[in-house]
Parts: C-alpha cells; structure tokens; sequence
C-alpha cells in the first residue's frame, strides 16, 4: 500500500464508519440485557441448587479453622480463631499439650463462615516452652497450633508506640541515614566507576525484589482460600508499580520544564527509589510489629547488627542516580526520611492492627515499588541503548553483581 | 504469622531481643517495683474438657454396674436377654446382638461415627456362670462385614475371625459355645481391617463367674478405651466407657467398708499399653480374673491391649479417691475419674 492512499483511506474511516443512529433506550437495553439474564441464570443455579446435586450424600464435611493469631497474657492463652471452611464448625474441645482445658470462646464456639472467634484458655504456660495447641471441632477433626517459643505478650499500649518507633529507627532509618553518607565519595567517581555503583544498586534492589516476592508468596499462601494470596499480592504490586510510574513521569515533566536541558533528574530518581525502598520498609516494619505483638520473639542481640548492615546499602541505593547533581543537606535528608520513616509506620500498625491479608498487601507494594524502581535505573543506566549490550560492559556486570552479593552475604549473617 | 521461615524468624528475633531489651529498661526506669511476671499463675488451673454431654442415649454410669441388659426396663430386656435353666443346674442364656452405624459422643460436644453392637460403645456386657450355655444371635445391620469374636473357649467355627466368618450387612449369625473359663474376658469384632473395627468401638465385656461364687461385693466393668477422632492412627480421646472425664464429673458411689471388684480390660488402639492407677489405697490384682490366687497387690496395673484384670478392694476412708492411667498424657485427654466413698447408711 502506498503511504498516501493510507492516509487518504484514514481519513475517509470517519466518514465511511458512521454508525446508523441508535436511540438511546435501545442502547441501554442492549447493554443490559445481557446482565438481567446473567442474574437470572445465576438465579436459577441457586434454585436449584446446582452444586448439591453433585454431591455425594455420604461425603464427610470438609471443615477448616485456623489460629490467626495468639497471645500469651497472665490469665492464659488468647487464640483468634478463623473458620476458612464453607460450612459452619463448632469448637468442641480444646487440648494444650495433650491436656484437655477448659476455655470461653467471645462471641462464642459455633462458627459461620469466614467468622472468627477469640479463645481464652486459662492454661498455665511457662516462658521459653513450647506450647501445641489443638482445636476439636464437634466433628472430630483436629488443627493443630504450634507456640515455638512462649514469650508474655506485652501488653499494646502508648508506652509501646515509642518502643515501636525505637524499633523502626533502628532499622530503618539510621542504616539509611548512614548510607546516604557515602555520598561524597559518589561525588569523586567517574562515569565507569559511577554506572558501577548504580548497576550495583540494581543488584541490591533486585535481592530486595526476589525477597520481597519470597515472603509475600509464604505469607499468601497461609491466607484462607477466600482471600486469593497471591492475586492479592499480585494486584497490590501491580498498583504500586504503575502509581510509581504515573508519578514519575510526572514528576520529570514537571522537573522538565523547569530545567533547560530537558533531561530527566537524578532527583527524581532518587526520590522513586526512596518511596520504593520506603514501601519496602514498610512492609519489613509490619512484620517486626507483629511479631513482636504476636509474641514470636526471642533471643539474639548480635542479629540485629547485621540487619542494620543489610540496609545500610539502601542508603547508597537512593542517592546513586544523583551523583553529578548538588542536593542540599535538606534534600538528603528528607530522601532517608521518605526511605526510613515508613519502617516506624509499618512496625506500629503491626504491633497494634495486625491482620495477615493487610500483611500480603504491604509487601505487594513494597515489591511493585522495587521492581518500578528497577526499570528507571536501568533505563537511565541505558539511555536507549540496547539493555543487553550494556548490562555486559564491565562495571555494570560487576555492579549488578556486586549488589546481589552483598545483599546475599549480610543476609546469611543474620543466620 | 504462624508460617515464618527460619530466616525471618531469627531475624525477627534479633528485634525481638533488642525491643525486649529496651521494654526491660524502660520498665525498670520507669515503673518501679511493678513486678512483670512473664509466666501465668498456676492457681488458675482448669483442666478437664468443657460442657457437658447428653447422657440420654448412653450413660456411663448405669453401663457400670449392668450386665446381660439389666439396665432395660424389664419388657426391653426381655427383647435382648433370656435365660432358662437347664437340667444339669446350668443355664441357657440367649442373647440378640445388633451390629449398628451410630453417632456416639466421646467428650462433651464431639461426636464420632462408631460402629457400635447394640448401638452403645463398649457393647453390653455379657456375664454368665462357669458351664453356662450362651448362644447369641447377631444381626449385622451397620455398612460393613461384621463379627463377634469371644475370648474364651470355643470351636473354631464359633471364632468369629476367618474370612467365611465375616456376616455380611444384612446377613445374621449364632454364635453358640460354653462359658468357659471362668475369668475377666472381652469380645470384639475380628473383621478386616482389625484395628479399624476394634477402634470403631465393637468390643465389650465378657465376664464367666466361677461355679464358686466369689464373695459378695459391689461389681463394676471399665473399659479402658479410646478415639481416633482424625483417623491419624493417634487417639484424640481416652476413656473408661468411652465419655471423656465421666467419672469426674459423675463420680462413682462406692460404700465404705463394702469389698468393690473392678473388672478391667483394655481395648485401647494405636498405644502399646494402658494402666489403672487409684489414689490413697492399693487393691488385689487377679490377672484376667482366672485364678482365686492374688497374683500382685499394687495400685498401679498395666495392661497390654486385649488383656484384663479383676482389681479387688475395701475403701477404708470416705471421701474422693481419683484414679486414672498413669499415663499422664492419657489422664489429661480423658482417661480420669473419681471414686466417691460414702458411710454406709445406717437402716434403724
């Protein structure tokens, strides 16, 4: 086709497409129509009751509860209890450590679906023990709960908010702070030295990313059916990646404007990574929060050196792209606050709301956020290039795999 | 968070400690002399299951004391149980022995579909003299084969064990010998898969008195059983008469100073062994109950599954006596009850 009789055929399209008017009754109705008779077949199932007629009468029940959540206190054992099956379940009896227990149940044993319910066991449990907990419903049918270590709970309250936030400046906000330090060094690099460093921040965000998504599919997969884990965690990812996007785009347009030559900022990119890693951090405060909450907490002070190591290098990620730019102190300062604070935000709703599907939401985010950040790096990085032709050069292998390795390395020494 | 790997839980322990560290300052700059005690008190102890069971269908405690039906009203006994005497002073005793699918409660509130003979869990207790004739009639109208297989002496067609033994649903069958020997013994289904059926709940007391009457004295079965409600080859409920913690909510009456003869026999599945042990006192001990000689005197007996003991003795003290496995673990998920031991009244 010659060119001009394409565009002499586009522009005659309007003309010749015209569609013969529609009244706009017949409109509505053409695009209802279809869904009054998908509610009238959905109706019918129901009337008849569709799925009951493949079931085999003598088909035992198919019950499930799970333990969301327990809490060790001085008047006993407290177990939110969450039935997951589609039928409801009574909690018969319940047995600590081979010893049938008395227990209240607040607002009570017999569970509708997806209901969940709070027991008390006065069972005296002894600090630094083990504890099983099993639940037998009416049925028979037994789930068993496993206390690994029992810690009191302590009790969530103000004194606790700033305890949390303690928690989270330790280890979010000073590794961070920290590793915005190098940044006079970052200065003094050349170009080689200087795409080194961001190939290695790829590497560290890209072992963030596999960690990130490691943990979010753990945590999915412990969620009842109903809440679709890793759809949650996938659309959550989603969200976060192309909210990132449409910021900084416009972000950079209007960064543009104000700058002559037009180019995107290094501070702009420094600012998605810090809400990146932010969102990260987040997710890692909710679950120090919870844990803590949940009283899954023991001993081993050396350990947290090695995290405050392990995100140190965040740090360095965040203020890589803007190496050959002259932030203020100010600047810095707020990009380790945006990097850091979210970790305090995180530990407190998981200490005081905790809720695993919120949990997989969180960490979604986080992950969509790391892998938006990813590709901005590596777009600046390659400035059109072919991706593949740059990744091999030298120091941006080197970088990248600088990055993962050091990440992998203060990950084993918090083993 | 009950799914941490290890990783993340060793790193959340590092926090963990730290956190705790600093709460640990904190309180002891803080609060002064608010003792935390990290540990619960044990004075609020509540063990034992909760609520209570419906005893309407099956009471451990009328199953106790009765035997061959004696605890139907006379007319419903009659459908179960006859006895006629015999020319030689012995006595012909006819039994109708229904195998049935039931529902049976175990521990207050949960339920478990036993098989059953006459719909109850241990069956009837069936109790003749040294010599007696007992001939049973079993129907099988549960959703499995079916048999009845006595202890005691018989001919092998009577064994109840063989594949052509089995009486399949529907089907009936007359067990007949002579009581013989005298002693404790049980009966239990011997269909494929044993253990299944045993654990289901067919089995029961078989006693055979001796042609000498033993001394008077107030007569109880215990069966010790127990339920695998998760079928994980692993008992989620022990018992004696199958209702978990029965006897310490009901305990059992006895009289001071009135002899008390326990006939008790194991049928416990999945554990190798089971035991009875009784608070504040000590008792004779007749293994299987075949010999007038004590063989021990103890107040902790074992029994392999399938063995039996008659444990004979006086209570001394009024008051409450608890007995139970010695088997801690088997005690606290039901094996447990409670003698309760009253004067004797006193008529003028």
């Amino acid at each position: 086709m010659i060119p001009d009789q394409a565009a002499g055929a586009v522009r005659d399209m309007p003309v010749q497409a015209a569609p013969p008017p529609v009244s706009s009754a017949r409109l509505w109705i053409a695009i209802l129509l279809p869904i009054v008779l998908l509610a009238g077949v959905m109706a019918l199932i129901v009337q008849f009751d569709v799925a009951e007629r493949f079931r085999d009468p003598a088909a035992p029940p198919t019950e499930l509860v799970s333990v969301q959540r327990v809490l060790l206190k001085p008047e006993g054992i407290v177990a939110t209890v969450l039935n997951e099956s589609p039928q409801t379940v009574t909690i018969a009896q319940v047995v600590v450590d081979d010893a049938y227990w008395q227990f209240t149940a607040d607002p009570g044993a017999t569970l509708a679906p997806l209901r969940s319910t709070t027991l008390l066991i006065p069972y005296p449990w002894v600090a630094g023990d083990a504890h099983t907990i099993n639940l037998l419903l009416s049925t028979g049918a037994k789930f068993t709960y496993v206390i690994p270590v029992a810690l009191a709970t302590p009790e969530i309250d103000g004194r606790n908010l700033w305890l949390f936030t303690l928690v989270g400046v330790f280890v979010g906000v000073i590794p961070v702070a920290l590793g915005l330090l190098w940044f006079p060094v970052l200065r003094g690099l050349g170009r080689g030295a200087l795409d080194g460093v961001l190939a290695f921040t790829v590497g560290l965000l890209a072992f963030l990313l596999l960690d990130g998504t490691l943990e979010a599919l753990e945590s999915a997969d412990s969620l009842p059916g109903a809440y679709q884990g890793v759809a949650l965690f996938a659309l959550a990812a989603a969200a976060a990646y192309a909210l990132l996007e449409i910021i900084g785009a416009w972000l950079s347009k209007r960064r543009a404007s104000l700058r002559a030559d037009g180019t995107a900022s290094g501070w702009v990119l420094a600012l998605m990574i810090a809400v990146g890693i932010g969102l990260h951090n987040f997710g890692e405060g909710l679950a120090i929060g919870s844990a803590f909450a949940l009283g899954e907490a023991a001993f081993g002070t050396l350990l947290i050196l090695g995290f405050t190591l392990h995100n140190a290098t965040e740090g360095l990620a965040i203020i890589s792209p803007m190496a050959k730019e002259r932030p203020s102190v100010w600047t810095l300062i707020k990009l380790g606050l945006i990097g850091g604070l979210p970790t305090i935000a995180g530990a407190w709703i998981g200490g005081l709301v905790y809720s695993r599907p919120l949990a997989v939401a969180f960490l979604g985010l986080g992950v969509g956020a790391i892998a938006q950040v990813v590709v901005q790096i590596v777009r600046q990085m390659t400035f059109g290039r072919p991706v593949r032709a740059r990744l091999l050069e030298t120091p941006i292998a080197v970088g990248l795999f600088a990055g993962f390795v050091v990440m992998y390395v203060t990950g084993v020494i918090l083993l | 968070m009950n799914s941490l790997t290890r990783r993340s839980w060793i790193r959340l322990a590092g926090f963990g400690t730290a956190a705790a560290g600093l709460l640990r300052s904190a309180t002891v700059k803080g609060a002064q002399g608010a003792a935390h005690t990290p540990t619960m008190e044990h004075a609020a102890h509540a063990m034992g299951p909760i609520g209570t069971a419906d005893l309407s269908r099956f009471n451990p405690s009328d199953f106790l004391r009765a035997s061959n039906f004696s605890n139907l009203p006379p007319a419903d006994r009659s459908r179960h149980y006859k006895e006629t005497a015999r020319p030689d002073g012995t006595t012909l005793r006819e039994y109708e022995i229904v195998a049935l699918d039931r529902e049976i409660e175990i521990a207050p509130g949960v339920f478990f579909p036993a098989w059953t003979f006459n719909g109850q869990v241990p069956g009837p207790t069936i109790r003749a003299r040294q010599g007696d004739r007992v001939r049973i009639n079993f129907l099988n109208q549960g959703s499995h084969p079916h048999t009845m297989h006595f202890h005691g002496w018989h001919p092998p067609a009577m064994d109840g064990s063989l594949p052509e033994h089995q009486v399949p649903p529907g089907g009936s069958f007359l067990y007949e010998f002579d009581a013989e020997p005298f002693g404790t013994h049980l009966y239990h289904c011997h269909a494929a898969p044993l253990k299944r059926h045993i654990h289901k709940g067919m089995y029961g007391a078989f006693i055979v008195d001796p042609k000498d009457a033993r001394a008077e004295a107030d007569e109880m079965v215990m069966i010790m059983n127990g339920f695998d409600t998760d079928f994980d080859s692993d008992n989620e409920v022990y018992a004696v008469n199958t209702l978990a913690n029965h006897y310490m909510t009901h305990p059992i009456r006895v009289e001071v100073g009135r002899p008390v003869r326990m006939h008790v026999i194991n049928v416990t599945e999945f554990d190798l062994i089971n035991s009875l042990h009784l608070h504040g006192m000590f008792f004779d001990v007749y293994r299987t109950g075949t010999r007038t000689t004590v063989d021990d005197h103890t107040d902790t007996v074992m029994l392999c599954q399938g063995e039996r003991a008659v444990l004979e003795t006086t209570f001394r003290y009024p008051g409450k006596f608890m007995f139970h496995a010695h088997q801690s673990e088997f005690a606290e998920l039901g094996w447990m009850g409670m003698f309760e031991a009253v004067e004797p009244r006193r008529d003028t």
